[in-house]
């Protein structure tokens, strides 16, 4: 894309992301699905940030998202009633554990790295159900509520405002975007897409592939654990079904259906993939078959994506 | 105590050989094929419920023979339409697809045989114990255990005699060279397919007689399948028996001690074997 | 001191001995040519000193230091940059981007989150360097997956120049080239041996190019040393032609 058709991209992105809350309800949304959005475009990004720029197969990035989720949840609910905070201890919790996990993955390649991530990815979900003392098990944490946001010289009430948490959600993921993008547009980002391109070029141009995919898996799981923590704070509660294998798979499919190779293609992935999960889930008690459906459709009839398909299309 | 242990020593036995029976079947499609079937576990549920639902017809023991043909037939059309057209792509879109299968399929034998659990029944001769002091010794279980070996030799009967066997056993190791050399890797891919599902599809039956039968019944055992064969070794089906076993076995001595813990030894173990043998106990070095 | 010493390096693929007992040495600012008939074990012989394959027995030395169990990035950054018989770029970036990415870690920059204005001009100042030396200038903003085969060799090679090596690995850089590609290759590889005074080390195939550039050649067959020495030396080895029988010159 020239450089001059990016701007545009992004400025027209931007407009509409921060007019949402007004003109979502003319089309028949509502606030709180904007949030939802962002929340996940935000998690879908992150974990594109691995899949599509450094070509890793990660399907177990729910674990991180919902120790982004349950940390906040039980800091805010159990330690301390504060939004930041219980965002920030959330965001550790997961990045220690991606921290700690990538050194036993990062060898591995393909399918390999694909079935250990799900496998991590289940040990969380299973200590989330079993360890129901702290987490309640099944029946998540609830009972607390995200706290309004103290300024020092004001606080923002986004507990009872909708639009509130929109912004908020918005101004975190715009932090987010902004860093991830920097990232990817570095010199370190750039070693990410030689291992993604050609892994033994990359090894024998001296980049460290192994270090690499490790610092990018866990920055991947870091901003994926932000995801996380709004997305409890949106719902004020948190269950296992957050940390689930098909919150995994969610994740991927919002990637690929936007378009793996794009910045913004897993936010559109998100956006569609949101307003269409809400739209059946309210006309049917068997949305899953159909969520099932659109991921069969999807990587049969569409895997470049959205964007890939309006981009330059790669090489034969 | 020694009671205590020998029984639980047992029941890891069964339900290990319960991971391996099902691990196998994962193993055979993604040694051969590349692909992780993610509705591995959904395959298996669909056995269980066959088989209930040709109870009345056939009775218990005809349920049990004709139900894994079925799902395997089943397998085999699904690999046909769906699975064999990503093949030379990048391994995301399969798995992908196999999570989209795996979501219709737990919706689907929902919206068919509905939520709640449905009763099972095995005769009544074989719920029996087979021995007062051995109380854990139930003609189920000892079925069970059999039923197993007999599958699982079976397999390597099957692999290890048979035109087909060698065929996948050669396929599996350069399918490229395979195919030049005539073979036609197509068909070979769909009933190798189809012979994986087939043990899913009896693993269902057998299970549901123990655990119950529900939606999420391949759920639970899934995941200890993927880590059977992390801990056996990719590429390599005797690792993938080993593995299931280990980990049954693991897991039931581990609930004499630490009961709570016993189902979070095997990722214990699954960590320990990535950690310090990458490439699982029999399995052979670069094949990831 | 010479700047390559390959001393009695042998390779075994369990019964298969690919590489038996191999010593070179190469000086700083030679350009060397390993020939040999299909199967001699050239590659084997390069993934050894690249370090993509560690030997079964011998030393490899670079500058005095012994690199004989150094793994492939490490070499890279003590001087030792090689191309592949089939060509290793990145497909699906520009020829630029592909450029970029070694200029960058050459720079020390390979952790960098972010990059001053400075640094920027100054990364892009080397890639223009770089396009105009290997001819390039023009495609600069194509994928390199669609480029010509002549251009996606010249990246490669332009790709190992701007790890600043002080010795290059080229394998192979004319096969599957026609006539006016392999001239205009060879022209681009006599230009970096002059204008930069690097030393380089390729296997070839195309005796014009071997004789054309090389200042010694060394000559393989199954795995053995055959012989070693000057162009004119070579040409008029018998063992070398019988060795060589049938196969074009």
């Amino acid at each position: 894309m020239r450089p001059l058709d990016k701007r545009a991209a992004d400025a027209l992105v931007w407009a509409l992301l921060l007019t949402a809350p007004f003109w979502l309800t003319h089309v028949g949304g509502y606030v709180e699905l904007g949030s939802r959005v962002i929340i996940y475009a935000l998690a879908a990004m992150a974990l594109n940030f691995l899949l599509g720029f450094t070509g890793a197969l990660s399907f177990g990035h729910a674990a991180y998202f919902g120790l982004g989720a349950y940390g906040t949840a039980l800091t805010i609910k159990y330690l301390y009633p504060s939004t930041p905070v219980g965002m920030l201890v959330g965001i550790i919790a997961a990045t220690i554990a991606a921290a700690i996990i990538g050194p036993m993955i990062v060898r591995l390649r393909g399918v390999y790295f694909a079935m250990c991530t799900i496998a991590f990815g289940q040990v969380f979900y299973f200590i989330a159900f079993q360890w129901s003392s702290v987490t309640g098990g099944d029946d998540g944490v609830s009972a607390w509520h995200r706290m309004p946001l103290q300024l020092g010289f004001a606080s923002i009430e986004i507990f009872k405002d909708n639009k509130a948490f929109y912004y908020f959600a918005l101004a975190v993921f715009a932090v987010c975007a902004a860093v991830m993008a920097m990232l990817l547009r570095s010199p370190f980002g750039h070693t990410l897409l030689a291992i993604r391109e050609n892994e033994r070029r990359a090894r024998f141009l001296g980049i460290p592939v192994d270090r690499h995919i490790w610092l990018s898996w866990v920055i991947s799981c870091l901003f994926v654990s932000v995801a996380g923590a709004l997305y409890a704070l949106l719902n004020d509660f948190v269950d296992p079904r957050a940390l689930r294998w098909d919150q995994s798979g969610n994740f991927v499919i919002m990637a690929v259906l936007g378009g793996m190779r794009s910045f913004w293609g897993p936010l559109i992935g998100a956006a569609i993939f949101i307003v269409l999960q809400d739209y059946v889930s309210s006309e049917t008690q068997n949305w899953m078959s159909f969520i099932g459906l659109f991921f069969v459709l999807v990587v049969l009839f569409f895997p470049r994506g959205v964007l890939g398909i309006i981009r330059r299309k790669a090489a034969p | 105590m020694t009671q205590l242990l020998l029984f639980n020593v047992f029941n890891g036995l069964i339900i290990g050989a319960f991971y391996a029976l099902m691990a196998l079947g994962l193993s055979l499609i993604l040694n051969l094929s590349g692909v992780i079937n993610f509705a591995h576990g959904g395959f298996l549920a669909i056995g269980g419920y066959l088989a209930y639902t040709l109870i009345p017809y056939l009775g218990f023991w005809g349920a049990l023979l004709v139900s894994p043909f079925l799902v395997a037939g089943i397998g085999t059309l699904v690999e046909r339409v769906l699975i064999r057209r990503l093949y030379g792509r990048d391994p995301l879109y399969s798995l992908l697809l196999t999570f989209g299968l795996a979501f219709m399929i737990e919706d689907g034998t929902r919206f068919i045989w509905g939520a709640q659990s449905l009763p099972y029944q095995i005769p009544s001769w074989l719920a029996a114990p087979l021995s007062n002091r051995y109380f854990f010794l139930t003609g189920y279980r000892v079925f069970m255990v059999v039923l197993v070996t007999i599958a699982v030799l079976g397999l390597f009967l099957i692999l290890n005699r048979t035109r087909l066997g060698l065929r996948i056993r050669a396929g599996t190791l350069d399918l490229e060279t395979v195919s030049v050399l005539g073979v036609n890797v197509r068909i070979l891919r769909n009933l190798n397919f189809g012979l994986g599902i087939y043990l899913a599809g009896l693993a269902g039956v057998l299970a549901v007689g123990m655990l119950g039968l529900q939606p999420t019944v391949g759920d639970n055992l899934i995941m200890p399948s993927f880590i059977a064969i992390i801990v056996g070794g990719l590429g390599s089906l005797p690792g993938t028996l080993l593995g299931g076993l280990l980990i049954g076995v693991a897991s039931g001595v581990t609930s004499v001690f630490f009961p709570s813990a016993s189902e979070a030894v095997i990722y214990v173990m699954m960590a320990a074997i990535l950690i310090v043998r990458p490439r699982g106990l029999l399995g052979e070095e670069g094949r990831f | 001191m010479s700047l390559l010493r390959i001393d009695n390096v042998t390779k075994q693929f369990g019964s298969l001995i690919a590489v038996n007992g191999i010593s070179m040495t190469v000086e700083a600012g030679e350009l060397r040519a390993v020939i040999g008939p299909n199967g001699a074990g050239k590659t084997t012989f390069f993934n050894l000193i690249s370090g993509f394959l560690a030997p079964s027995s011998g030393h490899i030395t670079f500058d005095g230091e012994d690199i004989t169990g150094m793994l492939p990035a490490r070499r890279v950054w003590r001087g030792i940059a090689r191309t592949f018989q089939i060509t290793e770029v990145f497909p699906e970036l520009s020829v630029r981007e592909n450029l970029c990415i070694p200029v960058e870690v050459a720079s020390g920059y390979r952790l960098r989150p972010w990059l001053s204005r400075a640094a920027v001009a100054t990364v892009d100042a080397r890639v223009s360097e770089l396009l105009e030396m290997g001819g390039l200038a023009g495609k600069a903003d194509q994928l390199v997956g669609e480029l010509a085969h002549g251009d996606q060799r010249a990246t490669e090679i332009m790709m190992a120049l701007a790890l600043k090596p002080r010795l290059l690995l080229l394998d192979e850089p004319t096969a599957g080239m026609g006539d006016q590609e392999t001239y205009e290759m060879t022209q681009l590889i006599r230009r970096l041996h002059k204008d930069s005074g690097l030393t380089i080390v390729l296997i070839e195939h195309d005796m014009r190019v071997v004789f054309h550039l090389a200042d010694r050649i060394m000559v393989l067959d199954q795995g053995k040393f055959l012989a070693e020495g000057t162009p004119q030396e070579i040409a008029a080895n018998e063992a070398v032609q019988s060795a060589y029988l049938g196969q074009a010159a």
